[in-house]
């Protein structure tokens, strides 16, 4: 969950916008190639790399510059992570040559891709929630006195240091647990600073950041360039690819595309190269005349997190609920779903009162809902996917008390067809799907219901572009077909594209409410950081 | 609802799949599973041929009824035991429970209550004993490992609370009445099977049937992988996991009764470190420790492995304690072997991303967030 | 560099917060103490004393092997029969082949290290969960040790006197027993907090695949992990003999669950990744304390095992409620930094 940056999404502008003190994140755009500060501290060349039968990587090259940011793009499955892997020495490629500082080199596992200098940060986080902040930063090489004892005085004095190097004051003597992700990212650049790294290669890091954090992340990254490090950037956001980076290189199909200056490429042409041809419009949206009320949110709280929150989805509409991290969307949603308890207010669903913290219940009333995260509350992951389309329909689908695999099968197979699934057979894990297979997995089972209201939450995310557009599609497909659709999404442009109405939320209350034609990414983020009230609309 | 949700993906190609190796291999999981009872099936047969053949006696009815006797009511709470297991729990009190529903069955006997009232409470006290676990399990949210490991001692020390050091009946008590002490003596009329086996028999189909052919099987296997998508997909994992709690303590009670009928005495040592022989006889019948995984048929085909097997060596006039060595050698043997696969396919080339499902199995628990 | 910055408010330290636990259990015990003396002031003599620290020795050295193992989200069922076993063993050499004194001891701890390293090996190169690995070993080693007793119990006859003094003899009045085990304590509770191979056992139950990323050889600490609790049970086996100078094959018998339980009760997470050694200690300790306070006060001691139990239960709720509440004061919404350049333009969540 998190906010894209001020800049307007997807225009391709690199100004400075979110970035911090705009120091000149983008700058000197002629700074990498033939800046005259010699050659590339990294050079991966045609690298390959096969699992079994499948080539995750057929041809992968990247140039590294010290003091430069490089921005890595490309859809799922192009083979970002293999090659990031590789260069994290996770994986020994199957061909190709790894040069550093113009040798060439051969991690045979993590520790000697640090030893080199090369660090990754990826994006489940991976601390240690036990132990200090400090001994996190440290675990492995903590500073010895005689004798191999551990200095802790030293690892404290040491943490600080390099915090304020990264312009940061947090306690090196908490436990690493509780921290937000925005800190955690902290520790781990920490880390890679304390191991000299240079080359700091960062895997979507954003994804769940605030508008300042992110600020925050940009300003870090110039302190690590002006030190020297390289840092690669591996994002879905485009726009902030174009606010952070010198240079981009696009992938696809496990193929190096292209590399280019940042100021010579656009959204478009990026978007060209991942996927080979034009997008053209993105979204697609039917025109629906909504019809009758399904889903009457009144006065709806929860102590501490949200409050006050009234609103009506109708048959035939997509509402989206816009605002920040924290805000509070989710939040609302799994309160209306039973997931979490509410404190008061009321949910009726086709007129019927929904109790409290009862999922069950507003299952049976009519209710959907494709949760945020897909591995841990969307899907079972370790189950097939004929387990998870059956897991919402069961009762459905039982005959005398009992159920048969074949009834789940069949189910799970009329919905991969419909949602046109990529899988190898239906009883397969979900776990061995793609991030946008696996959305549609989440989809079949909750669509298999035939639900009235469906609640999204972050629809796209972690998704590549053309699973993107099929989704979207689905969307609007449901609503066409008089599907009431709640959707929550941090998309700017995906809020605006998709949704009929838009509700804004602003620190657990209703600030604002657009009709799409309204709607501008302006008055959203106006109305999202509280200064909804001062303009007239 | 339009037949076609998605658009025709307009000149779209497939990404390739995620690298993780088995996917479209369409037989694996059967063959997986299949591997594992048809080990068992080998073992089972293999044990009834060494039976056999070192013992005149031992492939005869006779045999078969002992056997009953001897692993019946140890058998009978392997199979709540199962279900636990599948939803990622574990019940280390069963045991304890045995000897509580027994404690109080003496208790009461010996202060001149009649024995069908004495029964029930026994099961009720069981039942609330299987409550208290279920409530700290799923309400107060402790981990079950600990919470079982506390109850039993909890438990046992309540039976010892109630019957001291003393057998009953005792000396100056009424002995238990013929109809129950028969239970656990004689065949049920009309066959050669031990009450115990029949009453396996029975509640092995009814488990059975509840984990691989309803929903709230399914449920449990949900459960047991990923509990939050489970909640989500609106089950309700923890009334279910409460339920399974007390199920088993009813379940115990009964096997208490049982092994009261058997001895025709209780004290309150009945069953004493027993919980561990049904847990091994759980995950011998390849039931996973960690959840989700696991069959009522694997189980039952290891309480015959483990029963035929201690028929067998004690007819042999084996030592005991090797029976003991016997049994945690198959045990061992059972885990190390699949384990030792896996281990190989670790440490070749396949990649195992460090990443993906595949968590190093010492990690029993995965939800560890910050 | 700058002064080290006040930490965030309400970030309860670490330090402070291990050092509370064990402090905790340290009170609960002096509590238990001071209690039973008021009711009987023959408990607070100096024999009394002597057997509280006794008795709860040998559950306390088993208890810091057992802390190793389960910091690594590992367990080790079968601590209670190698005691057993080596318990047996030993007696056994002692009788038949007359070897001196200090082999016991040596003899003991090697036997016990290396059914421990066959724990260890088991657990990370076959990948076998170890809670399987371990309840299987217990049954082998009974049965082992079963058969190798056949009925020969160990008499004290049989055992050295100068071995068996261990078991009774006191130094300033602080028995032998009670002594080698606090040294055992102290050493390991020190290397926990100071070798870099032991932080690492922490790193792995804290997050295993963080550890495995930053490079920590998993298999081998946790291997060690084994070794050690084996080699500690097996040294326990030879203070089980000093101290009873009798061993029968019911020695050790279930002991495995009343470690964990004084583990847990003196705080290690059951789930992996904190506690301290010198907090299982306590936790013996506690438990130990409260048998005998029970005796002392002529309660049955019936009692003893359901007060234990109940215990156990109240230790772990409470630990969860600790954890929580921890967790809660550690947790703020605007992170637990401070940002030392002035960076956003946008307002702030």
């Amino acid at each position: 969950m998190s906010e894209v940056p001020a800049s307007a999404a997807g225009d391709g502008t690199s100004d400075a916008p979110a970035s911090a003190a705009g120091d000149g994140t983008s700058d000197a755009p002629a700074s990498a190639a033939g800046s005259g500060q010699g050659g590339p501290v990294l050079s991966l060349r045609h690298a390959a790399k096969a699992f079994g039968a499948v080539q995750a990587l057929a041809d992968g090259s990247i140039e590294l510059y010290p003091g430069e940011a490089h921005g890595l793009v490309g859809e799922n499955g192009a083979g970002k992570s293999t090659l990031v892997k590789i260069l994290a020495g996770v994986y020994q490629p199957d061909a190709g040559d790894l040069i550093i500082d113009g040798e060439p080199a051969t991690f045979a596992g993590p520790a000697a891709a640090r030893g080199a200098g090369v660090a990754v940060i990826y994006q489940e986080p991976t601390l240690f929630p036990d132990l200090s902040v400090a001994e996190n930063i440290f675990m492995g090489r903590q500073p010895v006195r005689a004798g191999r004892r551990i200095d802790r005085a030293a690892m404290n004095r040491e943490a600080v240091t390099i915090f304020t190097q990264l312009g940061v004051a947090l306690d090196p003597v908490r436990p690493a647990r509780g921290l937000s992700v925005a800190d955690q990212q902290i520790v781990e650049i920490a880390k890679a600073l304390s191991l000299e790294a240079r080359v700091l290669v960062m895997d979507e890091p954003t994804a769940a950041l605030t508008n300042v954090e992110v600020a925050r992340l940009f300003s870090v990254m110039a302190t690590l360039r002006r030190r020297g490090a390289a840092v690669l950037f591996i994002s879905h956001r485009l726009e902030e690819v174009f606010a952070s980076c010198q240079r981009v290189t696009i992938m696809r199909d496990g193929r190096f595309v292209l590399t280019a200056p940042a100021t010579e490429l656009d959204v478009d042409s990026l978007i060209r190269g991942m996927i080979g041809r034009d997008l053209g419009a993105m979204f697609h949206k039917t025109g629906v005349t909504p019809g009758e009320t399904v889903l009457e949110v009144r006065d709806l709280a929860r102590e501490g997190v949200f409050s006050d929150v009234s609103f009506t989805v109708r048959r035939g509409e997509i509402v989206a609920l816009a605002g920040l991290v924290g805000a509070g969307r989710t939040e609302v949603a799994r309160a209306i779903f039973g997931i979490d308890q509410r404190s008061s207010g009321s949910v009726r669903l086709l007129g019927k009162l929904l109790p409290a913290g009862d999922p069950a219940a507003a299952m049976a009333a009519g209710a959907a809902f494709v949760p945020e995260d897909r591995r841990q509350e969307g899907l079972v992951m370790d189950m097939g996917i004929d387990d998870n389309v059956a897991l919402a329909s069961m009762g459905r689908l039982s005959r005398g008390g009992l159920i048969f695999r074949s009834a789940e099968r069949k189910l799970a197979l009329t919905w991969a067809n419909r949602l046109r699934l990529r899988y190898g057979w239906i009883g397969d894990a979900v776990s061995t799907l793609s991030g946008g297979n696996q959305q549609k997995v989440v989809l079949g089972k909750w669509l298999a219901r035939q639900p009235a209201l469906l609640i999204i939450d972050e629809p796209t995310r972690g998704i590549d572009i053309g699973t993107k557009a099929e989704v979207h599609r689905i969307l609007d497909t449901l609503a066409a077909d008089g599907v009431a659709v709640l959707m929550i999404s941090s998309e700017l442009p995906e809020v605006l594209g998709v949704a009929d109405r838009i509700l804004v939320l602003h620190e657990g209350r209703l600030a604002a409410e657009y009709a799409s034609a309204e709607a501008t990414e302006d008055n959203i983020m106006r109305a999202a950081t509280g200064q909804a009230g001062r303009d007239a609309a | 609802m339009s037949s076609e949700i998605a658009p025709p993906a307009a000149g779209q190609h497939a990404p390739p799949h995620a690298p993780a190796g088995d996917a479209g291999a369409r037989p694996a999981l059967w063959r997986r599973a299949l591997r594992w009872e048809t080990g068992l099936v080998v073992v089972l047969v293999a044990a009834l041929v060494f039976g056999s053949s070192e013992s005149a006696t031992f492939a005869s009815q006779t045999t078969l009824f002992y056997a009953g006797i001897n692993i019946g009511y140890i058998a009978i709470m392997a199979l709540p035991m199962t279900l636990i297991v599948v939803t990622g729990e574990i019940d280390l009190s069963v045991a304890s429970m045995l000897g509580l529903s027994g404690a109080v069955l003496g208790d009461l006997w010996h202060h001149g209550w009649p024995i069908l009232p004495a029964i029930v409470i026994a099961l009720l006290a069981d039942a609330a004993g299987g409550a208290l676990n279920g409530v700290l399990v799923t309400r107060v949210g402790l981990p079950s490992i600990a919470v079982t490991i506390g109850t039993l001692t909890l438990f046992r020390g309540v039976a010892e609370i109630l019957l001291g050091s003393q057998t009953i009946p005792t000396a100056s008590d009424r002995p238990f009445p013929m109809w129950l002490t028969n239970i656990g003596v004689v065949p049920v009329p009309g066959t050669k099977l031990s009450y115990t086996t029949v009453i396996f028999i029975g509640l092995a189909v009814v488990c059975g049937v509840i984990l691989h052919v309803t929903p709230l099987g399914r449920a449990m296997f949900a459960a047991g992988l990923q509990s939050e998508a489970a909640r989500f997909a609106g089950i309700r994992v923890a009334r279910m996991k409460f339920w399974l709690y007390v199920f088993s303590g009813v379940i115990c009670a009964f096997a208490g009764i049982l092994l009261a009928a058997q001895n025709s005495s209780v004290s309150y040592n009945a069953g004493f470190g027993l919980e561990l022989n049904v847990v091994a006889i759980v995950l011998l019948g390849g039931v996973s420790i960690f959840g989700g995984r696991g069959t009522i048929p694997g189980v039952v085909l290891s309480v015959a492995i483990v029963g035929s097997l201690q028929m067998a060596l004690t007819q042999m006039n084996i030592d005991p304690n090797v029976q003991q060595i016997v049994i945690g050698g198959l045990l061992l043997i059972s885990v190390v072997l699949p384990g030792l696969s896996r281990g190989a396919r670790w440490l070749g080339t396949r990649p195992g991303s460090l990443r993906s499902g595949h968590k190093p199995p010492w990690a029993l628990s995965q939800r560890r967030r910050l | 560099m700058t002064a080290r910055p006040a930490p965030a408010p309400g970030a309860p330290r670490l330090g402070t917060v291990l050092r509370a636990r064990e402090a905790g259990t340290a009170a609960l015990v002096l509590v238990v103490f001071v209690a039973t003396t008021l009711r009987d002031h023959n408990f607070a003599n100096v024999n009394s004393i002597q057997q509280l620290l006794v008795g709860a020795s040998l559950i306390a050295l088993l208890g810091v092997g057992e802390t190793l193992v389960i910091v690594t989200r590992n367990y080790d069922l079968s601590v209670g029969s190698v005691l057993g076993l080596c318990a047996f063993v030993v007696g056994d050499l002692f009788r038949h082949q007359h070897i001196p004194v200090w082999s016991g001891f040596v003899i003991a701890i090697a036997l016990g290290a290396a059914i421990g390293a066959i724990n260890g090996l088991i657990t990370t190169v076959a990948r076998v969960p170890s809670l399987v690995v371990t309840l299987a070993m217990l049954y082998v080693v009974r049965g082992v040790d079963a058969k190798l007793v056949n009925g020969h119990i160990v008499l004290p006859s049989q055992v050295p006197s100068a071995f068996a003094a261990v078991g009774y003899r006191n130094i300033l009045g602080i028995p032998w027993l009670a002594i080698i085990v606090a040294v055992v304590v102290v050493a390991v509770s020190y290397a926990m907090r100071s070798f870099r191979p032991c932080r690492d056992l922490y790193a792995i139950g804290s997050n295993p695949e963080a550890a495995t990323l930053a490079g920590i050889p998993s298999g081998r600490r946790v291997f060690m992990a084994f070794l050690a609790s084996g080699a500690l049970a097996g040294l326990g086996g030879a203070l089980f003999l000093a101290l009873f100078a009798q061993v029968d094959n019911s020695a050790g018998i279930g002991y495995e669950l009343n470690v964990i339980a004084a583990v847990v009760v003196g705080g290690v997470a059951i789930f992996g990744g904190s506690g301290t050694v010198v907090g299982a200690a306590l936790g013996a300790l506690l438990l130990n304390t409260i048998q005998q306070a029970l005796v002392a006060v002529r309660s049955s001691s019936f009692w003893s095992e359901a007060i234990a139990g109940a215990l156990l239960l109240a230790a772990i709720a409470f630990d969860r409620w600790l954890s929580l509440r921890v967790a809660r004061g550690l947790r703020s919404a605007k992170g637990a930094h401070r940002d030392l350049s002035v960076a956003s333009r946008g307002s702030p969540t």
